[in-house]
């Protein structure tokens, strides 16, 4: 059974359709992101999860359980987020025990858990201190442990490291990994850094413009996109035209290239000037320009370095020329 | 570089300043202990507690310290209410007009209490409601509820509106999440609008003289008895309780909101 299953669902604001007839289906237990450019409905499909917002067509399931008319406070969910929107009049302690005291816990009982979300989080000791006096990273955990200390079957996490800079950025990564692993709960997130989304998540949707355009793991998006859009997107791929690819391959279709799949070759299929050069540490960054195509390629340490203006032969493995649907 | 000690003539015009607003006040409160209660002779030919005792022993003193008191809180209750609604609705909610309602709802403060006076007379001409307690009350509520209403707006603009989430997220129904979340993110500015509501109640003259009938609230009476020259202290004496009354709910007021957004609303 799905954790979380959308059957066509569409949110409109008027007449923007901010999610656009989109179904999907996310297993229990699963490490799921929504990838996407601002503005492209992944955000307002975490908050029709969440109950804040409610579908203008469609279906969620939770758990097999229709929800679309359930307010947020009777949803097994719980969400993290971007803002952290702790209680400010609260101290942390009673901000990660806010939820068990609605429940109507008492006092002791759901100190005591706060106390062991806290320490889960690695900020024992940080309960009688008000949000304020908290640093951005400390925050977060306060708000990852007020969702987590209510055991829900499914967290959500609304661009959880957007505000961290980037190596607490880093460290959050491995600890949400190892977090989700130890409590195998549904963890759902939104970014918009596929970086991000490729490293943590099992599964990955990319969104754009309210729908979903393609889901599968990290390596699918990543080496085999379905669309121009994707590949773009996850990792800057270079896209050859249909054109140019039917006179290589014989086949009428787009197709991507990732930028260190490109060699530079004494021979190859195609023929490309070298516009600009940038050193990235571990790699070279190439720009090239190959029959009105701008190109990119990632030299490795030690290969040899071209200079702007030098026209070079281009070469890859065919496995790596992926063709996609779509213009 | 600017110094950090002002110059001497700045220190001058910031206690000549200070004096002007001050000296008046300071002048009431001298004359609540004269001897003499014809006329104010200065200086004071000597000093008594007497007229203490004779204020105490006044019916007419407390029956209009009774009646603006009932009047201020029962119009501070309805502006909190009505005041922290329009708040509410106007900061949470989109809709067509908002800023127009906002504009309206703070229009009563600088409209001149005559207006307001005035406007409020004819209307209970019209509807035929006669002049009563509650008419003082409602004209009252005109301008404590733009006070209540400044206060709480920049209140709620200032809380996230991902806390009510949060605690909706938590579990929490909309009542809990008021009482828990909403209620003590801005009971703060409640409380400091609801005093400076109150402090302005207190001491209005303007608007009351056209809403009220034949019942006196302090400053009326105030305006009234400095007309007769008969134990001219007194209402001195009752000068410097309305000073005090007045003045610990708006200090109450300022040290609530510190380091907040200003207090809005103050005159009338």
């Amino acid at each position: 059974m799905s954790a979380v299953s959308f059957d066509g669902v569409s949110r409109h604001f008027g007449p923007v359709r901010a999610v656009d007839a989109v179904s999907l289906d996310i297993a229990e237990g699963e490490f799921f992101a929504m990838l996407g450019p601002s503005g492209s409905g992944k955000t307002t499909c975490l908050r029709l999860i969440a109950g804040f917002e409610r579908p203008s067509a469609g279906v969620i399931r939770l758990f097999g359980a229709a929800v679309q008319d359930q307010p947020p406070y009777r949803r097994p969910v719980n969400t993290v987020f971007q803002d952290y929107a702790l209680f400010p009049h609260l101290n942390v302690r009673d901000n990660v025990a806010y939820g068990l005291m609605i429940a109507g816990q008492n006092r002791a009982d759901r100190h005591r858990a706060a106390d062991e979300a806290l320490e889960m989080v690695r900020l024992s000791g940080y309960g009688a201190r008000k949000p304020s006096a908290l640093s951005g990273g400390q925050r977060q955990r306060v708000a990852l442990a007020r969702a987590l200390v209510m055991k829900p079957r499914v967290l959500l996490l609304d661009e959880p490291l957007g505000a961290l800079d980037l190596k607490l950025r880093e460290q959050m990564q491995d600890e949400l990994k190892t977090l989700q692993r130890q409590l195998g709960i549904t963890f759902i997130f939104v970014t918009h850094d596929q970086g991000e989304a490729l490293s943590m998540a099992d599964r990955v949707a990319v969104f754009n413009e309210g729908r979903i355009l393609q889901t599968g793991t990290p390596e699918t998006v990543y080496f085999r996109p379905d669309v121009p859009f994707v590949a773009d997107f996850v990792g800057s791929s270079n896209i050859l035209p249909a054109p140019l690819v039917a006179r290589l391959t014989g086949t009428h279709a787009a197709a991507a290239l990732r930028p260190e799949a490109l060699r530079i070759a004494d021979a190859g299929p195609l023929r490309a000037t070298v516009t600009a050069l940038s050193f990235l540490g571990t790699a070279t960054r190439v720009v090239l320009e190959a029959e009105g195509t701008r190109l990119t390629a990632l030299l490795a340490k030690g290969a040899p370095r071209p200079a702007p203006g030098d026209t070079v032969a281009l070469a890859w493995d065919a496995g790596d020329l992926h063709l996609m649907a779509g213009a | 570089m600017p110094s950090d000690r002002a110059p001497l003539s700045l220190k001058i015009a910031a206690g000549a300043g200070l004096l002007f607003l001050h000296l008046p006040i300071l002048l009431i409160f001298v004359y609540a202990f004269t001897t003499e209660d014809k006329s104010y002779q200065w200086p004071p030919p000597g000093l008594t507690l007497k007229w203490f005792a004779v204020t105490w022993n006044r019916p007419d003193v407390w029956a209009a310290l009774r009646l603006s008191l009932q009047v201020a809180a029962i119009s501070t209750a309805v502006a909190l209410v009505l005041g922290t609604l329009c708040a509410a609705a106007v900061s949470r909610a989109h809709f067509f007009g908002r800023e127009t309602v906002s504009l309206l709802v703070i229009l009563p403060i600088a409209l001149p209490g005559v207006v307001t006076g005035i406007a409020l007379r004819s209307v209970f001409h019209i509807a035929e409601i006669p002049f009563s307690f509650w008419t003082i009350v409602l004209g009252h509520a005109t301008f404590c509820v733009v006070v209540v209403y400044n206060n709480a707006v920049a209140r709620f603009r200032r809380t996230s509106g991902s806390l009510i989430e949060a605690s909706m997220d938590l579990g929490a129904d909309s009542f809990q999440t008021l009482r828990h979340v909403l209620l003590p993110n801005i009971a703060t500015a409640l409380l400091a609008g609801g005093m400076l509501a109150f402090a302005l109640s207190f001491d209005e003259v303007i608007v009351t003289t056209f809403t009220a009938g034949q019942q006196q609230t302090l400053p009326i009476w105030m305006l009234e008895e400095l007309v007769r020259p008969r134990q001219r202290p007194v209402t001195n004496v009752v000068a410097m309780v309305v000073v005090l009354v007045t003045l610990l709910p708006i200090l109450g007021a300022y040290y609530l909101t510190r380091g907040t957004d200003a207090v809005a609303g103050q005159g009338k």
